[in-house]
């Protein structure tokens, strides 16, 4: 398992980049006491054989690593998405791409913490199979709200390639600056520690 | 801080490229590879590619290469890295939390120096501590 939502998401995103994705569009809304994800990608994409198989975590196409039997982003990514009554799908088409979009309820007692947003979006924009990346931030509270956009070849098109710690930095400074601005309308999510889980996999089980 | 727009980042970058150019420098054509596969997340490989673009800020070296691969395939040593410095044996370090990334920048980035505790591959498994020491 995870620690932080940041940290499957930052999982999720290079099966995006592994998959031969020239372009990753990936959502990231905080709204209200729900975070909603969506990553979009027009990489290899899945049979359906497939898509019935990668939720467990005993499977791998075994293509990364030959003798290896557990495949575990997606598995940990649903298992914890469940604990804490959000949701997740999955669609995926041979030759067209694979959307993965998942929701956490913030103010669930076994929601995970958030983690660190701006190393996130640091490592995915960097990452060396990353070839157009599109990251929408947006948080949305009682006190309102604000949405930012980050390209990778717009911001590649600044600093060059990100392949030095110099530039990486730049980056870094660049995204904490957009990231700063979504601070005013931060509101504190009281945990809600009475409700019951109320997740749809639970739900059938009831 | 404001919110910096795309422009402000180019000027910060120019401003940046003068200076690098100026400095004698050090870290040339070093190289970091952070292991950030599902077993390096697991084990907090964020933090420890956020402490060393930290740390080489704090130096003021620009030009260490810092880049991210999958798995190494030693898993029950996460986070591990690669470390690759012109003139010394390529290292993989294993456990590395985020004083030991400091550790790796000044000992063996700046000062050239093995980070003999925490080494789990490369070079030779007889120089190397049984368990990285730890």
């Amino acid at each position: 398992m995870h620690i932080c939502i940041d940290d499957y998401l930052l999982d999720i995103v290079q099966n995006s980049f592994e998959a031969g994705s020239s372009l990753v569009e990936l959502t990231f809304a905080e709204k209200g006491n729900t975070l909603f994800c969506e990553v979009r990608d027009n990489g290899k994409g899945m049979n359906a054989e497939i898509q019935s198989r990668v939720l467990d975590p005993f499977y791998s196409d075994g293509e990364k690593h030959k003798k290896r039997k557990v495949g575990l982003g997606l598995a940990f990514l649903f298992q914890a998405c469940d604990a804490c009554g959000g949701t997740f799908a999955l669609q995926s088409e041979v030759g067209v791409g694979t959307t993965v979009s998942f929701s956490f309820r913030l103010d669930h007692i076994d929601a995970p913490p958030m983690g660190n947003v701006v190393s996130t979006f640091l490592a995915l924009l960097t990452h060396p199979l990353c070839k157009e990346l599109v990251i929408v931030r947006s948080l949305e509270t009682g006190k309102g709200g604000d949405t930012y956009t980050l390209r990778k070849s717009e911001l590649e098109a600044v600093l060059g390639p990100f392949e030095t710690s110099g530039i990486m930095s730049l980056l870094r400074q660049y995204l904490a600056s957009q990231e700063d601005e979504l601070e005013p309308y931060r509101e504190e999510i009281p945990l809600d520690v009475h409700r019951r889980n109320t997740s749809p996999s639970r739900q059938q089980e009831m | 801080m404001a919110k910096m727009t795309l422009e402000e980042l180019r000027k910060l970058r120019e401003k940046k490229q003068n200076e690098i150019q100026k400095r004698d420098i050090e870290g040339k054509d070093a190289r970091i590879i952070v292991g950030m596969g599902t077993c390096g997340i697991a084990a907090g490989a964020k933090p420890v590619l956020d402490t060393f673009l930290e740390v080489l800020e704090e130096k003021k070296i620009d030009n260490v290469s810092v880049t991210q691969t999958g798995c190494m395939g030693l898993c029950y040593v996460e986070p591990t890295i690669e470390v690759i410095v012109p003139g010394m044996p390529d290292v993989i370090y294993g456990k590395v939390d985020v004083e030991t990334a400091r550790k790796i920048v000044e000992q063996h980035i700046i000062a050239k120096r093995l980070v003999t505790d925490h080494m789990f591959d490369r070079p030779a498994a007889d120089i190397i501590k049984k368990d990285g020491g730890k």
